[in-house]
């Protein structure tokens, strides 16, 4: 786990809470599920501390985890939080793709041309 | 709970500071950064007690830094400071005799985290195990300073990874302070609260990591090189 690559561009504590917001997407975290302890964590990740209490307390600021005192830190059972973390994924990732298809010169009609082709050739290719 | 106060300090060589005023608070890892001769084991050696400043004052816990200080602070050195005949356990014992604050039960423990067998002799220890039971002596304080002069240095990855795992596990961050003098920050930089940047003897930086990130958009390592290209 060690040695794991962080971006420049990013704080630590937020690239931790994206990972963590991805599992829950994934469904590798499940709702009600606990999280390791501060310490644990840090341990796992080869990060500070203080940067893994960060992250935690990121988390319960966005509602995707709960602390219960004495027990520890527990993903939300919100189903439809949990719903809504996709979709704000989803929007997230589509942002950059529409940045960067801007940035080269191409229209939001030329972007949707593009993905149709895109996905039909995938489907050919998949049909041979 | 550490302080510089307008210290100097002058060696016939190169490796001395000039007027550095700095202070570190209680509970952080703090990584002292700067190429070779930049003065971070000067920096060390006079919060540890070994050296004394020309001028100015080193604070620790409240106090004037003497040599009574090293009860007070845990210092790994970059050489190995190892009787090749001793058995692992036998430094472990001599360790005990020389510091109150040794716990014995904390060595067991490290010893197996680290996977050390008691009874090799330190001559039959690979480099990586010597780098490793160097830890060992210095996690088994529970003194309130501890000071490691490149820990990691010359040392493979699965090594510097046991020894960032053992920091992570055995430091109690309720009363310990670290300062890790490297000039290998790469893999260690999300282990760092804060960082300071020594050059040729003059302090040019102290920033927080993840401030760094947040405001610059630059790793630890894009700083240093943007700072020290010149």
């Amino acid at each position: 786990m060690m040695g794991e690559e962080f971006q420049a561009s990013k704080p630590i504590y937020m690239q931790i809470v994206d990972r963590i917001v991805q599992q829950i997407i994934r469904g590798e975290l499940l709702p009600e599920e606990k999280l390791p302890s501060v310490r644990e964590m840090a341990i796992q990740t080869g990060v500070n501390p203080n940067t893994i209490q960060r992250t935690y307390s990121e988390l319960e600021r966005m509602e995707v985890v709960e602390t219960k005192r004495g027990q520890g830190t527990f993903i939300t059972e919100d189903e439809q939080m949990i719903k809504q973390l996709k979709v704000n994924m989803q929007i997230g990732i589509i942002e950059v793709f529409v940045k960067n298809m801007k940035e080269l010169g191409f229209s939001d009609k030329e972007m949707v041309t593009g993905l149709e082709t895109y996905f039909e050739r995938k489907r050919g290719e998949d049909d041979d | 709970m550490i302080e510089f106060q307008s210290v100097t300090k002058n060696y016939g060589g190169d490796e001395g500071l000039s007027n550095i005023n700095i202070s570190l608070e209680k509970g952080k890892i703090y990584g002292l950064l700067g190429p070779n001769g930049s003065g971070k084991s000067t920096t060390l050696k006079l919060i540890a007690g070994l050296a004394y400043p020309s001028k100015g004052k080193v604070i620790v816990n409240g106090k004037t830094v003497n040599r009574k200080i090293a009860s007070e602070v845990v210092y790994l050195t970059e050489v190995d400071m190892f009787y090749p005949s001793f058995k692992v356990k036998d430094m472990i014992s001599y360790y005990q005799t020389q510091f109150s604050d040794f716990s014995l039960n904390k060595a067991d423990e490290l010893l197996s985290f680290m996977n050390l067998e008691p009874e090799r002799k330190i001559k039959h220890l690979s480099k990586g195990n010597r780098g490793r039971l160097k830890l060992v002596l210095a996690l088994s304080r529970t003194a309130s300073v501890v000071l490691l002069d490149e820990p990691f240095s010359g040392l493979d990855p699965m090594v510097r990874d046991s020894i960032v795992k053992s920091l992570l596990s055995y430091i109690d961050f309720n009363n310990q302070t670290v300062i890790i003098a490297t000039h290998e920050i790469d893999e260690i930089e999300p282990l760092l609260d804060e960082v300071i940047a020594l050059r040729e003897g003059e302090f040019i930086g102290k920033f927080n990591v993840e401030d760094l990130r947040e405001k610059e958009g630059l790793s630890i390592i894009d700083w240093m090189k943007q700072t020290f290209k010149e």
